[in-house]
């Protein structure tokens, strides 16, 4: 399987997916650690994948979404933006709308 | 000897963005200072940057769109040593 199949099964295998340096517990990236915080705070259930363990994925998932930069965030097998789409997205009240129409569950209906 | 380093990446990100939108404001700021010790950045470089830009370009564009725009002018800059850029995109009849 290549590593664009790969990433393929990954992202419609999971609703949520976020490609990211480290993981939802510790994050290596401070812009990673910011959409796992929005993740977390809107609770919804997502999977995160670990770019930093393979160079194959590191690269392989910016030439998938023609996105030159980590993190990554995956909804329904779309891709949804980086760091800041998340984060303006999430201020706006967009993320939430989102998730909402994709039909993915959220813990907490935040306002914020 | 890094300050004449990361003020001549800035100065080429600048230039590339405005030869690509021809933006009515552009700032650039070079923020590889703030992440010292942090994965992506090099003792010295020019790797974390910050980009507000106004533009008729970006009018009736997604975020999504908005950003691949920026990305694809800067895809040389992306691929080599700058590891991080935050981009502030509108159009001149939007809100900053």
């Amino acid at each position: 399987m290549s590593i664009s199949d790969w990433i393929g099964n990954e992202v419609k295998s999971s609703d949520v997916v976020l490609f990211m340096k480290g993981n939802p517990q510790f994050p290596q990236c401070g812009f990673s650690g910011q959409v796992v915080q929005i993740l977390d705070y809107l609770g919804v259930p997502y999977k995160g994948i670990n770019v930093l363990e393979s160079d194959e994925l590191r690269q392989g998932i910016k030439l998938y979404s023609q996105w030159p930069t980590i993190p990554q965030l995956y909804v329904k097998g779309e891709f949804v933006g980086g760091c800041d789409i998340i984060r303006e997205m999430f201020q706006a009240g967009e993320l939430q709308t989102l998730m909402k129409d994709k039909g993915v569950s959220m813990a907490v209906k935040a306002s914020a | 000897m890094s300050y004449v380093t990361t003020m001549h990446t800035r100065d080429i990100i600048t230039r590339k963005l405005t030869e690509a939108f021809t933006p009515a404001d552009l700032e650039v700021i070079d923020e590889s200072d703030k992440h010292a010790g942090h994965a992506g950045h090099r003792p010295g470089g020019a790797t974390h940057f910050q980009v507000y830009i106004v533009a008729k370009a970006f009018q009736g564009k997604s975020r999504l769109e908005r950003h691949r725009m920026v990305n694809a002018a800067l895809a040389e800059e992306l691929a080599g040593g700058v590891h991080a850029l935050a981009i502030h995109a509108t159009a001149p009849s939007e809100p900053p």
